[in-house]
Parts: structure tokens; C-alpha cells; sequence
């Protein structure tokens, strides 16, 4: 028999929801089938089993929070076709309990024969004038070289040969000194004096996370603050729904004034609400909007559009499509929009890559997969992948993976309408493109009243890494190349 | 009828240790307290009839044990002659003395104490009579937040209820009516033992007679023996899974019929006489008769009122502390919870009950204290500890004091030796595991404290030297041959 335990699941994933139970007990597996749904991070992966055989017990239920590591399921495996008899279960029975108690036994046997009554003679050496006992570990012998006085314990050369297994003693050759921190049991109490775990609530701080980052110490009031502050400066992710140092204070009964009705916040929602609280924090959001005349790109999207239809393929050509190719253009040119800041090195780190993540709305809240090496692909393909991997992402059937590496993000609200919108970096990105629904106004061109397209933009960017006029001068570009797709579609 | 309302921001009811540390802590915070308790001195059960009562017999006890104790060193004082008024004005002047203390204390704050019995019209307004459960002829109370501290009884036994003098709760043991020849205490849990200790000392042949088959149920089992081996001669006979049956007042004594326990083998003692029968099984909290079923506050089966651990109850109006809010019941937990509620009603950020350990101390001679986990809940719980005893033949100070009848033991996390808990039996128990729980809270390990000096010679020395052999498994007082 053989517990299939959480694997490790990546990108410091400690833990997730149990979406769903894949198998039940007496269902009999095979290699690598899924055996549960599980939400993690941003998305639903699947957890195949590495091993076949028969389901012997499910140790987990749907909503479940599970840590990595823990037992999923036990499978009796099919090999050999020993049908799990006695000689399966023995072993499982044989009792494994640690020694322990030992210790005890043996102070209690030290107990000197005392119980109120016994003489004082019968009572061991008083405190005061404690007698020299033969065994004790002695002063050093006269032949000692005085230099070497701190391990008489040590074997010196002449009597380095053993004489038996246990010279005895090896108690006093304990190392002095308050012993090594080693990693909390589970279930012990995190190591805190009472102000010291005030301090903590008090700061919305969870100790199991100072504790994690400080192993072996007990906390203090300064473990606390320093905490506070680095998590401020973006080393340690936020509570959850709380940005870095924020109080959260209580909320009122609403129901004082109205019927209410409480639901749970998802591992996604919570994922979500830390990411962007601690973007908001991080970096000083700064949002610049512009617009393009997309209406010469929107004939050449229906053209195009009508002649990948004709030609069978169910391809959606989206404006989204032009817009992650016109992006990308704007972020060879202005390299500070393909990077992220490390504060810590006081260095920026420019991306030689372009993976552009692209919002997705799906029922169960917003997830951002990645649409990779956008330069080096053709709008005809980013297009393809953009409807597959959009598509994925709404049956949350999308791998961790494909969530991760982004250095840009767009996000478009188009199809549902409004004009402009201040999105929020998705950090440690510098800049967010956001798109809303294109509408036509009347333009003056020329002295001539004519009817334009008019696309609003509106884009988000990191004020420590990029000034406001290069964030003008980037939106432009964009605009620019969406109104002119000739030209677009030569540069990319 | 009466008309008079008094309006506040806050009202405590209940002026034990847990209602009036939570007024004079809200007094000190600016916030408008005013104190309701029926009882004519406040103080509550721990004040009147409970913590400072028994102690102070205790003491005199104490001090009739030594004189016996004496005879070892060369010293004979004879019989000790027992004035019992004078001991009984002893005691409620020690009880008057602190009494006015806690009215001194109110009164320079600012809080108003309000004697009558308080019942709750509503969850914001209360009303006060002279009488329990009567007419409000002392009008109403409204208040912003309510603190209810209205801490416990003695349990009752509908089959002891048998309407006779000679059948007493620890309220009547208290009162000292007189020293009867022969007492029997119902219940070896630590009222029995404590009030079984003070008669036996005045001179009662004293016999306990306890269910479960242990004193003291809960305590680790090292602890209570040492206990129990005192007490063996001190006591006239100790019952263990032992049942009381049935009580007959015979008006000049009460006779009382025993059966073994279930599942206990052997067989019963005969039916007894005794002079006096003291009920010693438990106490109830007191959250009966106060309309809380007029507010939305919940009340558990047993009849705690369920609060979080802010102290708040399922009433936004009510908070509770002390007895009545759960175990365990212990004065010095309604006083932490008292300040919490306070806190809490202030807005102060970050207040919560999280304590570690909450010590329990037995005041028996020798005194048992423990604080955090014991060993017997770290079994029962599946937790991987350690233990290591210090045992008091080893301190040159209980030999000194001719008191070797002593165990200070630690039990520590395996890998860490982190202390998470602490026993103590011996003279002195309950001032000494005050270190204990600072540790537990603190979070040292027994590296820490055995690395800490103590002075010498003290009973706290074998704190250290127990925290010693936590931490290295060998302490100088000890020898233990290599294995």
C-alpha cells in the first residue's frame, strides 16, 4: 500500500484548495491519472498519481486546504497481483512509536529516598559543600600540559585506544552553550512573549511568517517591526487582502442594517486581492491616456477576418491580436517598459524577452496567462493562441506555467464598454496597457467633419522606473501604430 | 414603583476579581463604569468566600503543622489552643480589610458600585432590584457595553440537598462554625483538599472520599503523589473510586452510605457517621436568573456564556469575562480577561486572549501548581515531549526547611527543549511556578533557564537545576551513573 502524497507544485506553492476529488475509493487508477483538481495560485491544475492501482481511502474532501506534502490518497498497487493479504498488512501494523519516557523513568528512579520524613544525613550532598565524588569527572591530571586544560575529555594520544565502547562520561562532554535553534515540532508554539504576539495582531502581522523568516529565533518585538518593514519594501508578501503594514480595522455588524449573507473568498480572490495590494503599495502607480484612430485597422481586421474565415479557419482575429504586436514594437524601443525593479540591488532588469500577459475574466475572477515571444510571432498566430489559451483559461484548465514570466501586461475591457480606467501594474511589471471599447466621433480632418474610430487607451506605469513623458511618448507610439496598421505590420 | 435610570458607557456586573479589574481598568481609560453586585462587600466569591478566605486559614493551618513539625528540630510548643471566634474575626478582617481596599480603590476612580441584583431587560438595558429575581425597585440601567463577571456557585447535588446544618458547601466550611469532631469531604479536587487540609489542622478527623480513582483529577499523577503521601497522614482515610450514595440526617450527625464507583473493584466502606459533610464537588457558573434570554447572548449547555476570544459574547452589547465565561475558573484568569474586555471596548488594537499557560495552583501542604501543558494532557493529545524531574531531596534549602517533599518537573518540546510546561509540588508551589509560566509564555528553552542564575539557597533553585537536566540530562545535585 502507498500514500500518494501533494507533490511539490512549484513557484513556492505551499498549499492549495481541493477543487475536486477525481477518484473514489475502490476506483482503480492508472499511472499518471489525475486524482484531484486543486486551486493554487492562479489557477486549477490537475494532480496526477505517478502510480497505478486500487483506491484504498481518499484522505481529502472538496474545499479542503491541503499543504504539500499531505496524503491525498492511499493506492494498493496492482503489480505483481499480490492481492494485499496478510503480508501487505503487517508491516502496517507493527507499532511505531518513538522511544520515549525513558528520561522520565530515569529521574524518577534518581529520587533520593526522601518523602518529609528521612533524616537529613540520608539526604543528599547539601548545595553548599558538595563532596568530590571518585567518578566525577575529575581536575585535570598533573601530567596535563597546562595549555590544554579545556578538553580533558578529549582522548589524548596515549590513551587514544579505545578500551571499551563507553568510556562513560559523554554526558559532560555536552558542548556548553545554549544549544543549537533547531526548526519548530509541529504544533509547538511559535517562540513569542505575550507583547510580542500583541504587537503582531495589533500590525496584521501572522507569526508563523516572522518565524519562517527568522528559523530558530524567538521573536521579539524588533523580529516584528523589521518584518513590517521589509514586507513594506516588498520581500515578504503581504497578509491576505491587507497591503504591507496596513491595519485592517474591524469591520461593523452590517447586519445591524440589513440582511447579509457571507461567502467565502476563494484561493484565487485572496491570491488576487495580496498581488494587486501589494502592487498598489510597491510601486507608485502613474496612468497616462491616449487614443487611436483605429478605424483603418478595424477595415483591415474585418478583411482579414473574412479571408482567414473563407480559407475554413475558425480563427477570431481580435483587435487585442494588433494591439499585443504594437506593444511589443513600443517595448523594443523603450526598454524600461520590458523590465522590472530589483530595489534591493538598486538595479533595473531589462527583459531581452517579450511575454505578454493578457487578462482574462473568467467566472471564478481575473487570471493573467502569458502569451510568449509576442515579437517573434505573427498576428495571425498571436490571434490563434490568444483564443486557445483565453479559451483554457475560462475552464480553468490553464498549468501554472502558462501564468508565469510576464513583462507586460494588457488588459481589455472593450467588450464590455466605458472609456477609461486606471489599471493596476501586475508587479513586478512596470506598465499595464488598458484597453476599452472603441467608438465612433466625429473628427475634424482637414477641415472636413469626418467619422473616426476612436480606441481609448489608458496605460499604468511604475513612477520610480519610468517618467511621465516617456510614458506619453510610449502611449503614443502605440496609438501610432495601431492607427497606421501598414505600418504596424512592418515593423513587427 | 421606581422611576430613577442610571445612564452609562459602561456597566460590570459582578465585583469579583474579574468585574472590578475591568471597571477601575475602565475607570482609568476615561470610560464612565458603573459596578452592580448584590453582595453587601464587593470582592466577589474569591474575596468572600473563596481565594483570600481560604488562604488565610490555610496559613493558620500552616503554622499549626510547624509547630507539630518542630518536635523533629527540638522544638515542643504543646498543643496549639485553638480560639475560634478569634480566628473567625482573624479571617473576616482580613476579608473586610481587602474589601475596603476594593471600595477605596472604586471610590478615588470615579466607579459608582451599585448593590443589587441585576437582570437584563434587554441587551442595553438592565434592571436592578433588592431582592433576587424580584420587582426592579432600584430602577434601570442603560449602558453602551455591558461586562458580564457574574462568576460561579458551588455545584449542587440534588441527593445531598437534604435541608440539614451538618451538610455544608465550602461557603458554610468557610464560615467556621465550629471544629467538628469528624468532617467528610465529598469531592478530592482542590476545594476538598484545601478546606480538608484547614479542619484537619483545627483538629477534625478528616476522610475524603473522591470518585475517579486519583485526588485531584487532571494533575499530573508524580505531582499528586507526593501530595497524597502527606496527606495519607493528615487525613483520616482517603476513599478513592468511591460514591456517595445517599446522606441521612440523624440530628445529632449525618450518616452517609458509600458504593464503589463503576467499573472499581473491592468493596465499599460501611455507612459512617460524621459530624459535618462538606460538598466539595465542583462549581457552576453563574449564568442563571439574569435575563440573558432577553439579549442574544449564548449560553453553553453547562452554562458558560460562549464568548471569542476578545471576551466578546454573541450579544455586540455584551462582553463576558472570569467563571462565567469558562474554564478554567480561576480569578487570575477573569483579571487577565478583564483588562482584554476593556481593551476591546476602548478599541485598542490588537487585544486578544492568547495566553499560554494559565497556572493553577493547589494550596494544599505541600501546594501542587502546573502551568501550560502537563504531561497527562501531552499523552492524551498525542504530543512528543520530554519530561525531566528535579526531586526536592536534592535542595539544600528544602532540607533546611525539613520539607524535602517537593517535585519540580519540566516538560519540553523533544528537538527545541522549548518549556511548554511546568509541575510543581512542594512548600511554596504556588509562588514558585510564577517563573514557570513567565518561561512558557516567554518561550524559553530549558537551556535558558538552567543558564540563568539563581540565588542561593532557594526553592527556586531546583528550577533551574529541573531545567538543567531538560537541557543536558544532568544537573550538579543529581548523579546518574553514565549509561
Amino acid at each position: 500500500m502507498k500514500d500518494f502524497k501533494l507533490p511539490d507544485l512549484g513557484e513556492n506553492i505551499e498549499s492549495g484548495d481541493i477543487v475536486q476529488v477525481l477518484v473514489k475509493e475502490g476506483d482503480v487508477i492508472s499511472p499518471e491519472q489525475p486524482v484531484v483538481e486543486i486551486e493554487t495560485d492562479k489557477a486549477v491544475v490537475e494532480v496526477p498519481c505517478p502510480f497505478g492501482g486500487r483506491i484504498v481511502k481518499v484522505h481529502i474532501q472538496p474545499g479542503q486546504k491541503v499543504k504539500v506534502g499531505a496524503t491525498l490518497v492511499t493506492v494498493e498497487e496492482a503489480e505483481g497481483a499480490a492481492p494485499a493479504g496478510p503480508a501487505a498488512e503487517a508491516p502496517a501494523q507493527a507499532p511505531a512509536k518513538a522511544p520515549e519516557a525513558a528520561k522520565a523513568a530515569d529521574a524518577e528512579t534518581a529520587q533520593p529516598a526522601v518523602a518529609g520524613k528521612a533524616p537529613p544525613p540520608a539526604t543528599p550532598a547539601p548545595p553548599t559543600a558538595p563532596p568530590a565524588r571518585a567518578e566525577e569527572p575529575a581536575a585535570p591530571r598533573p601530567e596535563q600540559p597546562a595549555a590544554a586544560p579545556y578538553d580533558i575529555l578529549k582522548p589524548e594520544p596515549a590513551a587514544a585506544t579505545p578500551t571499551g565502547p563507553s568510556p562513560g562520561r559523554s554526558k559532560v562532554s555536552r558542548p556548553v552553550g545554549p544549544p543549537p535553534q533547531p526548526k519548530l515540532a509541529e504544533g509547538e508554539p511559535i517562540p513569542a512573549g505575550p507583547a510580542t504576539r500583541r504587537l503582531a495582531r495589533e500590525l496584521g502581522v501572522d507569526l508563523s511568517e516572522v518565524a519562517a523568516a527568522n528559523p530558530g529565533e524567538r521573536l521579539t518585538e524588533e523580529h516584528i517591526k523589521r518584518f513590517v518593514r521589509e514586507r513594506s519594501a516588498g520581500l515578504h508578501a503581504a497578509p491576505a487582502g491587507a497591503g504591507p503594514a496596513v491595519h485592517v480595522p474591524p469591520l461593523p455588524d452590517f447586519a445591524q442594517w440589513g440582511p447579509v449573507e457571507r461567502v467565502p473568498f476563494s484561493s484565487l480572490q485572496r491570491k488576487t486581492a495580496e498581488h494587486l495590494s501589494a502592487s498598489w503599495l510597491i510601486a507608485p502607480h502613474v496612468t497616462q491616456c491616449d487614443e487611436a484612430d483605429v478605424t483603418e485597422l478595424e477595415a483591415l481586421r474585418k478583411r482579414f477576418q473574412q479571408s482567414v474565415a473563407d480559407k475554413g479557419k475558425p480563427i477570431k482575429l481580435t483587435v487585442t491580436a494588433f494591439i499585443l504586436k504594437a506593444a511589443t514594437v513600443a517595448l523594443k524601443e523603450f526598454p524600461q517598459f520590458n523590465a522590472s525593479l530589483d530595489s534591493a540591488a538598486g538595479q533595473l532588469v531589462l527583459k531581452r524577452y517579450y511575454h505578454l500577459g493578457v487578462a482574462v475574466d473568467t467566472p471564478a475572477g481575473l487570471i493573467v496567462p502569458v502569451i510568449r515571444d509576442v515579437d517573434k510571432k505573427t498576428i495571425l498566430q498571436i490571434a490563434n493562441e490568444m483564443n486557445e489559451v483565453a479559451e483554457r483559461t475560462r475552464n480553468r484548465k490553464i498549468g501554472i506555467e502558462e501564468l508565469r514570466g510576464g513583462t507586460f501586461t494588457i488588459t481589455n475591457l472593450g467588450g464590455i464598454g466605458g472609456t477609461y480606467f486606471t489599471p493596476i501594474i501586475n508587479y513586478p511589471e512596470v506598465a499595464i496597457l488598458g484597453v476599452s471599447r472603441a467608438r465612433e466621433v466625429p473628427v475634424l480632418r482637414d477641415g472636413q467633419l469626418a467619422t473616426k474610430l476612436m480606441l481609448p487607451l489608458s496605460l499604468s506605469y511604475d513612477h520610480r522606473v519610468i517618467n511621465g513623458a516617456d510614458g506619453a511618448r510610449f502611449l503614443r507610439r502605440v496609438a501610432g501604430l495601431l492607427e497606421d496598421p501598414e505600418l504596424l505590420l512592418l515593423e513587427g | 414603583m421606581a422611576t430613577n435610570t442610571i445612564e452609562t458607557d459602561l456597566v460590570v456586573i459582578g465585583a469579583g476579581p474579574g468585574g472590578y479589574a475591568a471597571a477601575f481598568a475602565a475607570a482609568d481609560r476615561g470610560i464612565k463604569t458603573v459596578l452592580v453586585d448584590a453582595d453587601e462587600r464587593p470582592g466577589g466569591v474569591c474575596l468572600n468566600r473563596g481565594c483570600i478566605p481560604s488562604k488565610t486559614l490555610l496559613h493558620a493551618a500552616r503554622i499549626i503543622a510547624e509547630t507539630h513539625e518542630a518536635k523533629a528540630m527540638g522544638l515542643t510548643f504543646g498543643e496549639p489552643k485553638i480560639d475560634l471566634d478569634a480566628l473567625r474575626k482573624w479571617k473576616n478582617d482580613v476579608i473586610a480589610k481587602n474589601a475596603n481596599g476594593v471600595r477605596q480603590l472604586a471610590k478615588s476612580r470615579g466607579v459608582q458600585i451599585v448593590r443589587a441584583w441585576a437582570r437584563f431587560e434587554n441587551s442595553t438595558t438592565l434592571l436592578l432590584s433588592s431582592q433576587p429575581g424580584g420587582e426592579p425597585d432600584q430602577g434601570r440601567l442603560t449602558y453602551r457595553h455591558a461586562i458580564l463577571a457574574t462568576g460561579s456557585l458551588p455545584a449542587r447535588i440534588p441527593a445531598f440537598d437534604i435541608g440539614s446544618p451538618r451538610v455544608i458547601d465550602s461557603t458554610g466550611a468557610l464560615d467556621l462554625p465550629d471544629i467538628p469532631k469528624s468532617l467528610l469531604v465529598i469531592g478530592g479536587g482542590y476545594i476538598g483538599l484545601e478546606m480538608g487540609t484547614v479542619y484537619a489542622a483545627l483538629g477534625s478527623e478528616v476522610t475524603v472520599v473522591e470518585m475517579t480513582d486519583g485526588l485531584l483529577p487532571g494533575a499530573d499523577r508524580d505531582l499528586v503523589r507526593v501530595l497524597a503521601n502527606r496527606l495519607k497522614k493528615d487525613f483520616k482515610n482517603i476513599y478513592l473510586s468511591t460514591k456517595v450514595t445517599r446522606l441521612e440526617d440523624t440530628l445529632k450527625s449525618v450518616r452517609v452510605h458509600f458504593e464503589k464507583a463503576d467499573n472499581a473493584t473491592g468493596s465499599a466502606p460501611p455507612p459512617t457517621e460524621f459530624d459535618r459533610v462538606l460538598v466539595a464537588v465542583g462549581r457552576t457558573p453563574n449564568s442563571k436568573n439574569l435575563g440573558l434570554e432577553n439579549t442574544r447572548v449564548k449560553v453553553t449547555q453547562r452554562g458558560f456564556v460562549e464568548i471569542d476570544n476578545q471576551c466578546r459574547t454573541a450579544d455586540e452589547y455584551i462582553l463576558a469575562i472570569g467563571d462565567v465565561a469558562g474554564e478554567p475558573m480561576l480569578a487570575h484568569k477573569a483579571h487577565y480577561e478583564a483588562v482584554i474586555a476593556v481593551e476591546v471596548i476602548a478599541g485598542v488594537k490588537g487585544a486578544a486572549k492568547d495566553a499560554r499557560a494559565i497556572p493553577a495552583v493547589v494550596f494544599t501542604d505541600p501546594e501542587i501548581a502546573w502551568a501550560g501543558l502537563t504531561e497527562t494532557q501531552a499523552a492524551q493529545q498525542g504530543i512528543a515531549v520530554e519530561v525531566a524531574k528535579f526531586p526536592w531531596g536534592a535542595s539544600g534549602r528544602a532540607t533546611a526547611i525539613g520539607r524535602n517533599d517537593g517535585l519540580t518537573k519540566f516538560i519540553v518540546a523533544p528537538e527545541s527543549k522549548r518549556i511548554l510546561g511546568v509541575g510543581i509540588v512542594g512548600v511554596n508551589a504556588g509562588e514558585l511556578i510564577a517563573e514557570g509560566t513567565l518561561a512558557i509564555e516567554m518561550g524559553a528553552t530549558a537551556a535558558d533557564v538552567g543558564m540563568t542564575i539563581h540565588a542561593h539557597p532557594t526553592l527556586a533553585e531546583t528550577f533551574m537545576e529541573g531545567a538543567e537536566i531538560a537541557a543536558t540530562g544532568s544537573t550538579t545535585h543529581i548523579y546518574r551513573p553514565p549509561r
